[in-house]
């Protein structure tokens, strides 16, 4: 479902929410004009457009923040795509703040890139900076292999990030994913500590099913 | 009591301090880019430090609300190591985030022609971001090293009034008092300043235009050196809004020269994520 979400909606949540709309537009054309100008646009645009919670969000952008949106705006109107898209991503990414690393990431399933981008979403598994672990977990980790993304969809149990933030996992999670949680659930139980309750309860839902099936 | 901390080197210092940091009043600080200890032998190596002053100390603070800011530079002693150089030409990069809010630290260490090189284009480039600089005297050759510092400052496009000279001591502060720029002092243990001798030099030259930091690092050092150098002010005869001055708006008016400070109270300690508490931070 949110990997459908358009430009449009993303205008459509940031309308009224930009503190400075002008400089976003102005913003958004020069970089479909020049798009070397990205580099110094890009980090600019949570001082620019704002920081806070995108309001009224579709169901596609819990969690999104104003600047992330901007930042989506900015690098779709690129005027290139594929390896040469997917290689300016990348040096926003490499070179970004953790807000400019987050939208790289929330841009990645709007990007004509194809899978180029999933290197991003590795290294951002790897941080411990729950921001950037959520972002990864969105509608681009279709590209995951399932091993790694098992692993990622554990990571956010450990780090208390809520399971509804993870793209598609009533329809991923598998048997697999279930021994895993149910292996934690044990670890946790024999150092007296519980698993958050999502996770409990996505764990339940999977033995169920290998137990039906 | 609210603490800026305007120089210290949190990704030398571990997660508890700054839980006791946050504890003892230090709402915001600044953590310029320095030497490791151990020497760097490429630009990447920079970078890696770089990304990590914009984004996991600021999130590590955030944890406790403190809000973190950083200044940017190639620092003095890795300037003479050709394999380091190429840094200067990332730097503008860094100069465009939100968290950077100076050009620092920059200076002289051993006072080479290297040095002279990184230390003018820096401040230039300083001067091309609108950022202050915050700029490091030498611990070998201190005096004649803060000459030739403010020599440089007068050539640069700054103004005095946007450079912090800074390590000072009772033998350099008049000079650097006469100069118009901002005036630093590390209060370390052993090989820099003291609360009460920094208590004493208030006492002398005033309030205005003075910056005290822990300068914490790697090193014997403490980060709530700050905090004692307000003990030692109060028990000199300063009184609390003397304290706020020096600790709190001084800070806050130099840095706030980059357009950029954010010292807004940070949301509550224990940030929430999605309505998540991130304080486990487990792997």
């Amino acid at each position: 479902m949110s990997d459908k979400l358009t430009d449009g909606d993303l205008r459509v949540a940031l309308d009224g929410a930009v503190a400075d709309p002008a400089w976003l537009a102005g913003a958004v054309h020069r970089v479909s004009e020049s798009p070397a100008a990205i580099g110094a646009l890009f980090p600019a645009a949570g001082r620019r457009c704002g920081r806070g919670p995108l309001p009224g969000g579709a169901p596609g952008l819990a969690g999104w923040t104003v600047d992330d949106a901007a930042r989506v705006l900015l690098l779709t109107a690129l005027p290139v795509r594929g390896p040469a898209l997917a290689g300016e991503a990348g040096r926003l990414y490499r070179y970004g703040d953790a807000a400019e690393k987050r939208g790289v990431l929330r841009a990645l399933p709007w990007l004509d890139i194809g899978a180029a981008g999933v290197e991003l979403l590795d290294d951002a598994i790897r941080t411990n900076d729950p921001r950037l672990v959520a972002a990864a977990v969105g509608p681009y980790a279709v590209h995951l292999a399932d091993p790694v993304w098992r692993q990622a969809v554990l990571k956010c149990v450990f780090m208390d990030i809520p399971l509804s933030l993870v793209s598609g996992l009533a329809g991923r999670a598998d048997g697999e994913l279930g021994r895993m949680l149910a292996d934690l659930a044990a670890e946790r139980r024999a150092a007296g500590r519980t698993l958050p309750a999502d996770a409990a309860a996505l764990q339940a839902g999977l033995t169920d099913a290998e137990e039906a099936g | 009591m609210r603490i800026f901390d305007p120089h210290i080197h949190m990704s030398s210092r571990t997660t508890d301090d700054y839980d006791r940091m946050a504890a003892a009043g230090v709402r915001a600080l600044v953590e310029p880019a320095f030497w490791l200890g151990q020497p760097r032998t490429s630009a990447g190596s920079f970078t890696d430090y770089f990304d990590s002053l914009v984004g996991w100390e600021p999130f590590r603070a955030s944890q406790f609300g403190i809000r973190h800011h950083c200044a940017i530079a190639l620092n003095p002693k890795e300037a003479n190591d050709p394999r380091c150089r190429d840094v200067l030409g990332l730097l503008p990069r860094y100069l465009a985030k939100d968290g950077v809010v100076a050009v620092g630290e920059v200076g002289y260490d051993s006072m080479t022609a290297a040095e002279d090189e990184a230390f003018a284009a820096q401040l230039a480039l300083a001067a091309e971001h609108g950022l202050p600089a915050l700029v490091h005297t030498p611990h070998r050759d201190k005096l004649r090293g803060t000459q030739r510092t403010l020599d440089v400052v007068k050539e640069s496009g700054l103004g005095p009034g946007q450079v912090v000279v800074d390590h000072l001591n009772e033998v350099t502060v008049g000079l650097v008092a006469d100069s118009g720029c901002w005036m630093g002092f590390s209060i370390y243990p052993g090989t820099k300043m003291s609360p009460a001798r920094m208590a004493a030099i208030l006492r002398q030259y005033g309030l205005s235009r003075m910056l005290v930091n822990s300068a914490a690092d790697w090193g014997r050092s403490d980060p709530l050196l700050t905090l004692r150098t307000a003990e030692a002010m109060r028990a000199a005869g300063f009184t609390a809004d003397q304290v706020d001055h020096v600790l709190w708006r001084n800070p806050v008016e130099f840095f706030g020269q980059s357009g950029r400070l954010d010292v807004s109270a940070a949301p509550e300690p224990a940030t929430t994520f999605a309505d998540n508490s991130i304080q486990r931070g487990g792997s």
